[in-house]
């Protein structure tokens, strides 16, 4: 057993309110230690505060490991280090395009939502209708080029 | 850690949750009759952040200070035991005072937040503060767009707002009312002063309705006001608790 191997495993747990990422691409998992096959411990950053999911993925990540042989699972939340949407690599930036979710502008602080590029056509002829959307961690915008209606990940 | 401070902080820990937790659950009232589709969903999202702001901070509350867990604190405390601010804990009424309360609300929390991100005398709170920052200037930013959009808008909206803004000013006054345990605080710079605060808040809110007709009201009677951070509350505080628990009530111990 090596940490590629318990990393790819969790590369299957999705986040429900995002399916086209995994946890390890959101940059959610901060560490792994363990000593196969007696114990595994992970380490997972929360995204946004009250987000519904995290209960949910924390149940699917001790599934995985279960299913990889571990004997001994914790899931610990990390609270004291903070989780980014600049923790987003481009691929997973490029994966949310394609699954039609407009990725988070990077270090966008005082005007977050100001920036947004169409996941259709590219444009960026695009305005803000609603800073909230069907998850807290998503806002909704109209291209004002190609009238289509999007969600963009929200930059924190 | 003194035990003064201790205190302080245990105290100032519960003002927050229990703001953020009647205050989501106020917002939560939209949820379905919102005037608009998006102000619904605004409001059942920012509904969903404070509540799990609450939980939050009664979670630092169970692992720092070894109080009850979060479900317990926020559900089994009886209502004199709140330290939530009155402004608050009134019922809905239109969605110009549930706007306008938001507004005041959210720039208050900001503010107390941003000084909590700067102290390093409770690590944990410090950390908190900072995460929670990130998810609340989007409150702040709908806040401010809808005050100054709405109130530039028709006469009707105008004078909505400006009734709202009359009744609710004096109630968010007296979120910053003077409490026994300021002066520890103080002392530990793990705050400035609730009048400090209250300044640095009335600039903020100043500044965004500068773009707007509406004004605030001249010599306003806060006294009346003040008591939530001591336990004295409205009568609507106890109405609310008794809905919100309600389910829980039935069987405490059930398993969800």
């Amino acid at each position: 057993m090596d940490k590629q191997t318990i990393l790819e495993a969790l590369g299957t747990v999705k986040d429900p309110e995002i399916p086209a990422l995994s946890l390890v691409e959101l940059g959610m998992i901060e560490a792994i230690r363990f000593d196969y096959p007696a114990y595994v411990e992970v380490e997972m950053l929360p995204t946004f505060t009250a987000c519904p999911a995290l209960e949910l993925m924390r149940l699917q990540i001790h599934h995985t490991l279960k299913q990889l042989g571990f004997e001994q699972i914790r899931v610990v939340i990390n609270r004291e280090k903070q989780w980014s949407t600049d923790r987003l690599s481009d691929e997973a930036r490029e994966k949310l395009r394609r699954f039609g979710l407009a990725p988070p502008p990077k270090n966008t602080k005082d005007a977050p939502l100001l920036i947004a590029q169409c996941p259709k056509c590219g444009s960026t002829n695009t305005i803000l209708k609603n800073p909230f959307g069907p998850t807290l961690c998503r806002a909704i915008y109209f291209c004002q080029d190609c009238s289509e209606t999007f969600e963009q990940f929200k930059p924190v | 850690m003194k035990p003064e401070l201790k205190s302080a902080l245990i105290d100032l820990v519960f003002r927050l949750g229990d703001d953020d937790f009647i205050l989501g659950h106020r917002h939560s009232e939209w949820i379905g009759i919102g005037p608009i589709l998006e102000e619904d969903i605004a409001f059942s999202s920012m509904a969903q952040d404070e509540i799990g702001h609450a939980e939050a901070y009664y979670q630092l509350l169970h692992e720092h200070f070894q109080l009850p867990d979060p479900d317990t604190l926020g559900f089994e405390r009886p209502w004199q035991e709140f330290r939530c601010a009155h402004l608050v804990e009134y019922p809905n009424k239109d969605y110009a005072f549930s706007l306008v309360r938001h507004f005041l609300y959210d720039h208050a929390e900001h503010i107390r937040l941003q000084a909590l991100q700067k102290q390093d005398v409770f690590k944990p709170l410090k950390e908190l503060a900072k995460r929670l920052l990130r998810e609340e200037k989007y409150h702040v930013f709908h806040a401010n767009t809808w005050i100054v959009q709405l109130s530039n808008g028709s006469e009707e909206a105008r004078v909505r707002l400006q009734t709202a803004l009359d009744e609710a000013y004096p109630m968010a006054l007296a979120l910053f009312e003077p409490n026994e345990h300021e002066k520890t605080l103080v002392e530990a710079k793990v705050l400035p002063s609730e009048n400090e605060l209250q300044k640095e808040w009335l600039r903020a809110i100043q500044k965004v309705l500068e773009q707007t007709p509406l004004k605030l009201p001249e010599n306003p009677q806060w006294e009346m006001h003040k008591g939530g951070r001591v336990g004295k509350h409205t009568p609507h505080l106890e109405a609310i608790i008794e809905e919100m628990t309600e389910v829980r009530r039935l069987d405490p111990q059930a398993e969800w």
